[in-house]
């Protein structure tokens, strides 16, 4: 996939494709409580809309997120799910015990955004790892991972 | 933050695997600091916490804030506690040892190696202090996925004979988890306390028979019981030093610890378990003759430790199937013994040069002259595996045998002897060749200038292994009283 697969036509058409799919993944995320979704689904379609750009741009012209920027993301994501569940220690509930968090907001409230949090950890989290997964597959010959 | 103990044992490791890229990015030197000092904060809140559990009972801590049986729970007990402090010791030591494997690879694949090296430790970790039987499987993915990317890591050998270990370990743990689908579907509970409660209303019946054949299945095939353990040795002889060293101690013993855990503290005590741990008598059995026997016949010394390994596997589920307070101190005193010196062996073989580590037995002739410290804690660890006084091996061999006399069980009782004679034998080979024959080298000046000293950072671990073996043996009583004791399920 060294040469570019895309044309004009393709390399407009996902210029107006990927920020609705962004947008999509970020209302998979927010509105996975009430219905099918949330951070796992929503990293998928993330992935997929980089994935696709990769596939449309190849390999030469990806810069906007190279596979070290993916494994950073893979680290990055857990450590925020983590990060929430320290958190929760610190202000003296169990560990992921986030309803104890200090937000100014209703109990439930706050239960509901600690939550999304570590949602949110989950999508960074499976984005990183998928593009991942695509890049090792795809460029066996890529030294850099 | 003391009384969140429970939970940073498991996840110090957990942050420090993912935090290791990512500070690897900034500077190398860092990201080997946090992966050694992540299993050595480990270790301290597993001792601090194993001493709580002594002195007040079993701590459990709600993942959470969720109470069970509908939140996860993890529970540090004797037991517990004790496991996950000879997990935690081993992965500190080894990943001081790891250091100068390291230094020949890229600060990126060191790091990555860093980050898996500590999944495993976190799995392994949480499989010891979980009070949820699901969790339980999470962390043995977690340990096995790890564990299946470390040890191919070496090349294209180590890739195929990983790959095998991958197919048959992937099967164990999904009969791990079929039976305890069976277990759920009777109970409507996964965590352990609750089910062991309502599996003793539910009584027997076939599900339940269904269920314990496969747990106990899938959980022999990772502890690879003879005969079982046809993975191992490919995996294990051609994985890197380090990796190694660290897995051929811990990983069996903790799923043997995950054995003892289901058949003890889980399943009620009546039919399907009693006729299971008959079986399993049987199969220890052959295990401790076949290993022995199979490792009399290898000339690499690796392949010699991984089949002897089989046998002392054997030696633990003996213990754990004659099932009374004799013989389940043995075996939980030869996990610890087995631990400490299968890793003090495989990090002496792994700390020598290249050459002799790609040699057969008799590339070790006149090893005492060229390492002398490696060639004696490898000496002390093989005698303890032996079964010699004042070792480890010696002792916990002792309790096994009154444990089987206990039980009037003659056979395994002549058995337990017989393979310690074997085992004497393949190690002796060994061990004459290291102190007895005379060293190829030493006439040939050429080849003396290729000797390299073993670096502090591999020899350190390797002798205070080799201690540690010792120490346990001479202490064993106070081991015995002060923990493995209250270890013990109520019989």
């Amino acid at each position: 996939m060294k040469s570019r697969f895309g044309s004009p036509l393709l390399d407009a058409a996902i210029r107006l494709l990927v920020p609705f799919m962004w947008l999509f993944a970020t209302y998979v995320l927010i509105h996975g409580h009430d219905s099918p979704g949330g951070g796992f689904q929503a990293g998928v379609i993330l992935a997929a809309s980089i994935i696709l750009l990769r596939l449309v741009r190849g390999r030469d012209r990806v810069s906007a997120l190279t596979s070290h920027d993916a494994l950073m993301l893979a680290c990055i994501g857990p450590l925020l799910y983590g990060g929430i569940g320290f958190a929760s220690l610190l202000f003296g509930g169990n560990f992921l015990d986030y309803g104890v968090l200090p937000l100014p907001m209703e109990p439930a409230e706050v239960r509901v955004i600690g939550t999304l949090g570590i949602e949110a950890g989950v999508m960074v989290g499976v984005a990183g790892v998928l593009v991942l997964i695509f890049d090792i597959l795809a460029w066996v010959d890529n030294d850099t991972v | 933050m003391s009384e969140h103990l429970p939970i940073l044992i498991v996840v110090c490791p957990l942050a420090a695997a993912l935090l290791v890229p990512l500070a690897a990015r900034l500077s190398p030197r860092l990201a080997r600091g946090i992966a050694i000092a992540a299993p050595a904060g480990a270790l301290v809140c597993a001792v601090a916490a194993l001493r709580v559990a002594l002195d007040r009972g079993p701590w459990h801590y709600h993942l959470g804030g969720w109470a069970p049986p509908w939140g996860i729970e993890y529970v540090v007990d004797p037991l517990g506690g004790g496991m996950a402090t000879l997990v935690a010791l081993l992965a500190l030591l080894v990943a001081i040892y790891a250091g100068p494997y390291l230094r020949a690879r890229s600060a990126f694949r060191a790091a990555i190696f860093d980050s898996l090296f500590l999944l495993l430790t976190s799995g392994l970790l949480g499989i010891t202090l979980t009070g949820d039987l699901f969790n339980l499987y999470v962390f043995l993915e977690i340990s096995s996925l790890a564990a299946y990317a470390l040890l191919a890591s070496s090349g294209e050998r180590a890739v195929v004979a990983t790959f095998r270990y991958l197919l048959i370990g992937t099967i164990a743990a999904s009969f791990y988890l079929l039976g305890l689908g069976y277990l759920y579907a009777l109970t409507g509970t996964l965590n352990m306390g609750d089910l062991a409660i309502r599996l003793a209303e539910a009584g027997g019946g076939s599900a339940m028979t269904v269920g314990v054949v496969l747990i106990v299945v899938g959980l022999a095939i990772k502890m690879a019981v003879f005969p079982l353990h046809g993975w191992m040795p490919d995996a294990y002889t051609y994985a890197p030093p380090p990796v190694t060293m660290f897995i051929a101690a811990v990983m069996s013993k903790v799923s043997a610890y995950a054995l003892l855990r289901v058949l003890f503290f889980v399943l009620p005590a009546t039919g399907a378990v009693e006729t299971a741990l008959a079986v399993l008598s049987w199969v220890a059995t052959g295990g401790v003759l076949a290993g022995s026997i199979l490792a009399l016949a290898q000339t690499d010394v690796r392949r010699m430790l991984v089949y002897s390994s089989v046998g002392q596997m054997g030696y633990v589920v003996l213990g754990l199937s004659l099932g009374n307070a004799t013989a389940l101190t043995g075996a939980l005193l030869h996990v610890v013994g087995h631990a400490v010196a299968k890793g003090c062996l495989f990090g002496a073989v792994g700390s020598l040069p290249r050459q002799t580590m790609q040699a057969e037995i008799a590339g070790f002739a006149g090893a005492s002259r060229r390492a002398p410290l490696t060639m004696a804690a490898f000496t002390v660890a093989a005698l303890s595996l032996v079964g010699l006084p004042p070792t480890a091996g010696f002792f916990s061999k002792w309790y096994l045998l009154q444990g089987a006399l206990e039980a009037d069980a003659w056979f395994f009782a002549a058995v337990l002897l017989m393979s310690s004679l074997l085992s004497a034998v393949y190690f002796f080979r060994v061990i004459e060749r290291i102190y007895f024959a005379d060293d190829p080298g030493a006439a040939d000046p050429g080849a003396s200038r290729h000797r390299t000293k073993p670096s502090l950072r591999m020899l350190g671990p390797v002798i205070t292994l080799g201690a540690a073996v010792l120490l346990i043996g001479i202490l064993n009583g106070r081991l015995v009283t002060a923990v493995i004791r209250h270890a013990l399920p109520e019989l």
